[in-house]
């Protein structure tokens, strides 16, 4: 493996609540190599959001402690960096999409005046070039009649074509890395797709890497190579994504992908994880799957680590790694 | 923006006006002939004899049945005559309009310092909402909301005009008289009308400001690299406009309501002195008369707020 582009090694993260601190990310590490796409996969309140967030330092800053461990990126510690020099990685370097494309904008300013923002900021462009710019970024993303477009406000388009608009934000300054925290989750169906072939486009185009996070194993499917399940805070499993599909190793998983609709199997009910995940402030011994855990055993008491499991595999279950 | 579609918008407006007023009209001559005594009695004076205050009475058409009255006066009002005052022996236009300025400069004045402190006060307090600054801000709200005017007014009175010498006790110097002897007979009521509306809107800002501050947009923007003061300044503050426009015809007509008493205190020659010489004489036509040019004034206010909306929401269009 080359360089990593970026890495994230033992973050966590805990907020503040009525009822004392959680944890919300547990000594999360990652890895994304230049122009790769990586998945994150969980279910809400997996911390995959606020591990996404992080990254960018975009927590809320009133109720996060804040997260240690060390994410590094072209040999700094974004952690360690001041909000002057974060700033300027955010945007240029590092880009961001959100899960609601009709709240992420902002409704007063003309979508010339959106996404030029980035580029006089970061590219120094005046007003005339950046909306020049940004005509061109709308024809990018496949927004017709942009040159008309470009000055209108927000509320002006629909929830697919806003989404469009947040990713020409995001790669204005063709950024090296893009963060989509649920990009298609607010968007019907077709709408979906074509956001989803759009983001793979540019990730080409453009050889930025991707960070894609969703609670779709659809998604993940068609857009990442590699993969990575939260549960509860924690990464459970790492894997190519064939490998995981076709063979998945932690039990989580195993229930995740049981119960994604087959078009050619006929059953009455789909499968699901009996329970839910559990209230992030009660302390649980060992595995935090082991509540809902169907092959759960006396090692798993003793909290588990995420040991190697075969070719760029990882797994956090003590009877699935047993020799 | 159409501006055809806006000028039928405000001759809409207007057309839905009438009726308003028509009402409004209809109460204040109610109350003001529910008041005891009428100004027969406040004219021939409480010595006079019962034939003396009849007489009166019959001049000035008080002996009709009260519909009539009612009828009669509206009647005049539809032909734009708002008619004579009773005891100041001239016409309730010119009357109103020799007073005018005084109220007008005193709610301007009030007014040019409510909406920056106000809107200042209240995105500090929003920025560092839950520290002490926060408290502090709102501590000063507070007391803006509760102090009464006229008690404050007298307490700037003894501390300001008495005690320092900084600025004239009471009365009123036009501003034809030099504008700093205007300003300077202005100033210590109009800061004191003013406590009130910062107060308020101080807090109508600061919940404002932190909904608009919650907002995933917010988010997007310091996703793009951009700094604090931009995203307050650029971002947010915008949006806080749209809720502090929507209270702005309420601020305005609070300091006028304001004004009536501050007027008093500080022995202003304005129209709400004026006001309160009518009801004590019980000048029909006066308070009436003056009270309606009030209601219209409120309407403009109101419409002049909507197309204030149409410049800071760009999802606000009439037409």
């Amino acid at each position: 493996m080359t360089t990593p582009l970026l890495e994230v090694s033992d973050l966590t993260v805990r907020f503040r609540t009525d009822t004392g601190w959680m944890t919300a990310v547990d000594k999360v590490s990652l890895q994304i190599a230049p122009g790769e796409a990586l998945g994150i996969v969980g279910e809400s309140g997996s911390g995959k959001s606020v591990t996404a967030l992080s990254i960018l330092r975009l927590h809320a800053m009133a109720t996060t402690r804040l997260p240690t461990g060390r994410i590094m990126w072209g040999g700094r510690d974004l952690l360690g960096l001041s909000m002057r020099d974060m700033r300027a990685i955010r945007g240029r370097d590092i880009a961001m999409i959100f899960q609601d494309p009709m709240s992420s904008l902002n409704p007063v300013l003309t979508i010339a005046d959106q996404i030029g923002e980035t580029l006089r900021l970061h590219q120094g462009l005046d007003a005339a070039a950046s909306r020049r710019r940004a005509i061109e970024l709308l024809d990018l993303v496949r927004i017709p009649d942009a040159a008309r477009r470009v000055d209108e406000y927000p509320h002006r388009l629909s929830g697919g074509m806003r989404q469009r608009v947040m990713i020409a934000i995001a790669i204005a300054c063709r950024p090296k890395l893009l963060i989509a925290d649920e990009p298609t989750t607010a968007l019907d169906v077709t709408i979906q797709a074509q956001i989803l072939d759009l983001l793979r486009d540019l990730q080409a185009e453009l050889g930025m890497s991707v960070i894609l996070i969703t609670h779709d194993m659809g998604v993940i499917a068609e857009f990442a190579r590699r993969v990575m399940v939260m549960y509860a805070g924690r990464v459970v499993e790492a894997a190519p994504v064939g490998g995981l599909f076709t063979a998945p190793l932690h039990p989580y998983t195993e229930g995740l992908l049981a119960s994604i609709p087959k078009l050619d199997v006929d059953v009455r009910r789909l499968p699901s994880i009996p329970g839910s995940i559990p209230d992030p402030t009660m302390v649980i011994q060992g595995c935090r799957f082991g509540p809902r855990c169907p092959i759960i055993e006396a090692g798993c008491r003793q909290d588990p680590m995420l040991l190697p499991a075969g070719l760029e595999r990882e797994v956090r279950c003590p009877p699935r790694i047993a020799p | 923006m159409a501006s055809t579609a806006m000028y039928k918008t405000i001759l809409t407006r207007l057309a839905q006006a009438v009726p308003v007023l028509l009402i409004f009209a209809i109460l204040v001559f109610t109350l003001m002939h529910l008041l005891p005594g009428d100004p027969a009695v406040a004219i021939a004076g409480t010595d006079a004899s019962r034939e003396a205050i009849d007489k009166i009475r019959e001049q000035l058409g008080l002996n009709r049945p009260i519909l009539v009255q009612l009828l009669s006066w509206l009647a005049q009002i539809a032909q734009g005559d708002f008619g004579r005052s009773i005891v100041l022996n001239q016409s309730v236009v010119s009357a109103v309009a020799e007073r005018l300025p005084v109220t007008l400069s005193l709610s301007m004045l009030s007014l040019m310092i409510t909406l920056p402190v106000g809107i200042l006060l209240g995105v500090i307090a929003a920025y560092w909402r839950n520290t002490w600054i926060d408290s502090a801000v709102m501590l000063i709200a507070l007391l803006g909301v509760s102090l009464p005017g006229f008690w404050v007014g007298i307490l700037s009175v003894l501390l300001f005009s008495v005690h320092l010498g900084w600025f004239p006790p009471s009365g009123y110097v036009p501003i034809g008289q030099g504008v700093w002897p205007w300003l300077a007979s202005l100033i210590q009521p109009a800061v004191v009308l003013a406590l009130f509306q910062i107060g308020f809107l101080a807090r109508i800002t600061r919940s404002a400001m932190l909904d608009v501050m919650d907002q995933d947009f917010i988010r997007t923007a310091r996703a793009k690299g951009v700094d604090e003061w931009h995203t307050i300044a650029k971002h947010a503050f915008r949006n806080t406009l749209i809720p502090v426009v929507t209270v702005l015809g309420i601020t305005v007509s609070l300091l006028i309501g304001g004004a009536v008493v501050i007027e008093q205190v500080f022995a202003l020659p304005g129209i709400g002195r004026l006001i309160v010489q009518g009801i004590l004489a019980r000048d029909y036509p006066l308070v009436q008369g003056t009270m309606l040019l009030f209601g219209f004034a409120f309407v403009l206010i109101n419409i002049l707020v909507d197309i204030i909306y149409t410049f800071v929401d760009p999802r606000v269009r009439y037409g």
